[in-house]
């Protein structure tokens, strides 16, 4: 964890950029802020220099160096940009003369060749070291592991060491400083490329069929954070919606030792139990306790501990469930769920059957 | 110089036939003709990818806003990417480097006139493929339309299991088609500055247009080619049953990202250094000075050139490559801002202590300096690998590469348009209209894409057809829309300023700008042969030399 405490010390860079950064960030951050309370929610702006986890925090740092040195840069050329326009204008009293015809100037051109290279250098060596700390970060041994495949247009999750599997909405511990237990994430894809982005806890990183990529987060705040996929990967891309929920540890165990447990058999609803294993759902869903184990779409053994639906395009209510299941396009058109044609009857047993499996 | 045997010329074609006058346009191998047809071709596609680009815009004016669906929404980003940049920027400037460079170099016509014809041709064909899609394409649900693969098709979407049907095909064999096109004009345009200059004019004496277009033109060979080769090797996986970037088959996804983003990031430059070349050209003269440090930009240019070859995967920091490859990456991105700077320094040098005459192309100019400015700064920003992690794939990038491309390469040619105008039509824009053009596009562009920056930096991606309320994009978006609105007017403006200046405009003359390279000793449209006898230049700058014998630049040179 050497590499993750060092960033959180403050160094040069932050301590330049922490001074002139924001104020040059005005417009966007200001504005950001003023959006974050206008509403009572924990966090529903996904603003990336309101980081909440330290390989975010690096950027953000970083960020506001870059925004400082080139935010210098701005003034110094848009201000004589603005005098030459201001001072050169031809004036009405010139007279028809031509004005000094000027070539050009080597020790100009050295000047403004040679200052560049050093403020590129500055800027390289500013960036080298956060690439570094971010991306060979050691593993702690505390880590939790966690495999994220992208799938079009949802988020599967698996646990592989505490044997959870769950879709479109991330739980993981909050991580203190004095112990941290960071989450390292293995990306993969089922078919088309994804990104994942959490603006608050990381920048983003490709899921990439026949590729394994990796990213970590160490949250140290508890809360919602927001995010959604960030590379193109087909007609629904912008509903693959994704929810991460970081917890105390203890609040972490309870989750996951709900999750653990095979989904709750409720032989009131046994009638619509009957229509899942009989119908096609169980072809693409899986629900630990039956005989439904597809993997092309979401695990629904947990369905009812989600708070959304078709990867955060609805609510999870009785009704948005019933609408998803008889007509999904009517939430999210073109989304790979079919149509499940089923009769009313049918369709009541199997959303009440799916409303005991919390 | 000859304007009589001008006169009786123009005088005979308005008695002919109209049909005999179309048929000498499309046969025509006269290289002033064929730039002439590029530019009315990319300006019928701007209005098309400016209609798409509104109605993109439409849609994402409020969250959740149904106007158009997800499909019809992911064709229209499509076609926007690929016909802004394939067949209105390229085609464009192709355009003006056909008219003006044999005129600039003292030539009579291209090295290879026909094969120039040839080239804009299989251009026109491209654009005609890809638009013929919405007709005989397939998209991703079997419905007859347009491609949605986005404008990189990145691997495997663009494969037969995620893009069944032919809207893909079309998508690929219209890039194969128009890259052909470009490869052959790009070695047009070399051989023809190579070897066809007049006599005097020695490289160091060739306008920077010149100098420009020919780096540009040496690029789109190391360029295309890649992208050619790719969109070969995509038709094998299609139709041959190829595994290049089949992921299902065992292929590689990021090899397409390689090839594409190797074609891609230099495509930037090549679209970009024919803007410097109108920046360099109309700067000086609207600044009554010769260019500051000619030999700097040229080797800035070249420099650019050789640095751009080597930046492409910073399109690709996202991809999960090592930490060595992203520093790598990182430090050529920052050093391609080294020359770019300089450029900037020397067109400031060109300002510095001129008159500066504020006629429309002076304006579109200024305006060009102070937006490509601010595009190269953010490039800065998205060029810091962890910072890119952030901003790469959101509306930042969208904003920072719309001001590259609206901001930089649009207002230059903007600026083309009304100082060479005059040349190709023998009549001048209309000034007021022409002011009004650039207010109102300059106000339109900054409520576009200086606030679309923000959404970015608030977490919001691109390519999303609608997006969740209360992450605090929805006002900023609504405001992007009414900008385009803006942009939209401003553009109407333009396109009446075109037309009415053409049969109405004040007469040019050969030379309205005074100014001082070779196309304006000829008469305004210049003649079919250009030159009546072959000049003969001893400086950069032939008509100043003329204009003032008493001190020529050939004495300082």
């Amino acid at each position: 964890m050497r590499a993750v405490e060092k960033m959180q010390k403050a160094d040069w860079p932050v301590i330049v950029s922490r001074i002139t950064g924001i104020a040059l960030l005005l417009a966007g951050v200001l504005l950001a802020a003023g959006l974050c309370t206008a509403t009572p929610q924990a966090n529903p702006v996904p603003n990336i220099f309101d980081s909440r986890s330290t390989p975010a925090d690096s950027i953000r740092h970083l960020s506001f160096f870059v925004l400082s040195v080139t935010g210098l840069i701005f003034l110094v050329v848009f201000s004589l940009l603005a005098y030459a326009v201001v001072k050169f204008r031809a004036r009405a009293r010139d007279t028809e003369r031509e004005p000094a015809q000027v070539y050009g100037s080597t020790q100009i051109e050295l000047a403004w060749t040679i200052i560049p290279i050093l403020i590129v250098v500055v800027l390289f060596l500013a960036t080298a070291r956060v690439i570094h700390a971010i991306q060979d970060a050691p593993k702690p041994t505390e880590a939790v592991d966690i495999t994220a495949i992208g799938h079009q247009f949802w988020w599967e999750f698996r646990y592989p060491t505490l044997g959870v599997v769950t879709a479109n909405e991330l739980h993981i511990p909050v991580s203190d400083p004095a112990h941290p237990t960071p989450t390292f994430l293995k990306l993969l894809s089922a078919d088309t490329d994804h990104s994942f982005w959490i603006p608050q806890l990381a920048g983003k990183t490709d899921l990439i069929p026949n590729r394994v990529n990796g990213t970590w987060l160490d949250p140290h705040e508890t809360g919602l954070f927001l995010g959604q996929c960030a590379q193109y990967c087909g007609t629904q891309h912008a509903k693959m919606l994704l929810r991460v929920y970081v917890e105390t540890p203890a609040d972490f165990k309870t989750w996951v030792d709900a999750q653990q447990h095979p989904a709750m058999d409720d032989a009131k609803e046994a009638a619509g139990r009957r229509v899942f294993e009989r119908t096609a759902c169980l072809n693409c869903h899986a629900i630990n306790g039956t005989n439904g184990n597809g993997r092309f779409g979401p695990d629904l053994t947990h369905l009812m501990s989600r708070k959304t639906i078709a990867s955060g395009a609805a609510d999870n209510t009785p009704q948005n469930l019933r609408l998803w299941v008889q007509n999904p396009d009517a939430i999210k058109p073109g989304s790979l769920m079919p149509a499940m044609q089923l009769g009313d009857a049918d369709l009541d047993a199997l959303v009440r059957y799916l409303e005991t499996l919390q | 110089m000859s304007s009589d045997a001008i006169a009786i010329r123009t005088a005979a074609d308005t008695d002919r036939p109209w049909v005999s006058v179309l048929h000498e346009w499309v046969t025509t191998v006269d290289h002033k003709r064929l730039g002439v047809l590029y530019i009315l071709y990319a300006l019928f596609f701007l209005v098309v990818g400016g209609v798409e680009a509104t109605l993109i815009r439409i849609q994402l004016m409020w969250p959740h806003n149904d106007f158009i669906s997800p499909q019809v929404f992911n064709r229209l980003f499509t076609m926007h990417g690929t016909t802004m940049i394939f067949f209105v920027a390229m085609p464009i400037l192709f355009g003006f480097a056909n008219y003006l460079v044999p005129l600039m170099v003292g030539a009579r016509d291209m090295a290879f006139p026909r094969l120039n014809a040839f080239s804009f041709w299989l251009t026109a064909f491209g654009g005609m493929l890809l638009y013929f899609s919405l007709l005989g394409g397939n998209g991703l649900y079997g419905a007859g339309n347009a491609p949605d693969v986005g404008w990189w098709a990145y691997a495997p979407l663009a494969s037969r299991a995620f893009s069944p049907g032919n809207s893909s095909d079309y998508w690929t064999i219209a890039l194969l088609a128009s890259g052909f096109g470009s490869i052959a004009t790009a070695i047009n345009i070399i051989a023809t500055i190579i070897s066809m200059r007049c006599p005097g004019m020695t490289l160091g004496r060739m306008p920077l247009f010149a100098w420009m277009n020919l780096v540009m033109s040496g690029m789109v060979l190391l360029a295309i080619s890649p992208l050619s080769a790719a969109q070969i090797m995509l038709l094998v996986d299609r139709y041959l049953g190829g595994h290049f970037f089949d992921t299902q088959a065992g292929g590689s996804a990021t090899l397409w990202m390689h090839f594409f983003w190797i074609f891609g990031h230099p495509e930037v430059y090549v679209l970009i250094i024919p803007c410097f070349a109108f920046v360099s050209e109309i700067i000086p003269v609207f600044s009554r000075k010769p260019i500051f440090g000619y030999p700097v930009m040229v080797g800035a240019t070249v420099c650019i050139a050789f640095v751009s070859m080597s930046v492409w995967a910073h399109h690709m920091f996202t991809i999960g490559m090592n930490s060595y490859a992203n520093s790598f990456f990182t430090i050529t991105t920052m050093a391609v801002g080294v020359p770019t700077g300089i450029k900037i320094f020397n067109w400031l040098g060109t300002m510095w202590g001129g008159k500066l005459l504020f006629r429309t192309p002076m304006l579109f100019c200024i305006g060009f300096l102070f937006q490509f400015l601010i595009a190269g700064l953010t490039g800065i920003m998205l060029s810091s690998s962890p910072f890119n992690w952030q901003l790469s794939g959101s509306y930042f990038v969208v904003a920072h590469f719309h001001y590259v491309i609206v901001g930089g390469i649009l207002f230059a040619l903007f600026g083309a348009f009304y100082y060479w105008y005059p040349k190709i039509t023998g009549r001048m824009l209309n000034e007021s209209l022409g002011k009004l053009h650039f207010w109102l596009f300059l106000i339109g562009f900054h409520l576009t894409f200086d606030l679309m920056h923000i959404p970015g930096l608030l977490g919001m991606p691109r390519r999303i057809y609608t997006y969740e309320p209360g992450r605090g994009w929805d006002t900023l978006n609504f405001l992007v829309t009414i900008g385009t609105f803006v942009q939209a007017m401003a553009i109407l403006v333009f396109v009446a300023n075109l037309i009415t200046s053409y049969f109405r405009g004040a007469k040019a003359g050969n030379d309205p700008w005074d100014a001082w390279t070779l196309e304006w000793t000829v008469s305004s449209p210049p003649p079919a042969y250009n030159f009546a006898s072959v000049p003969t230049v001893l400086s950069r700058r032939p008509l100043w030399d003329l204009k003032h014998p008493e001190d020529p630049d050939s004495r300082y040179e």
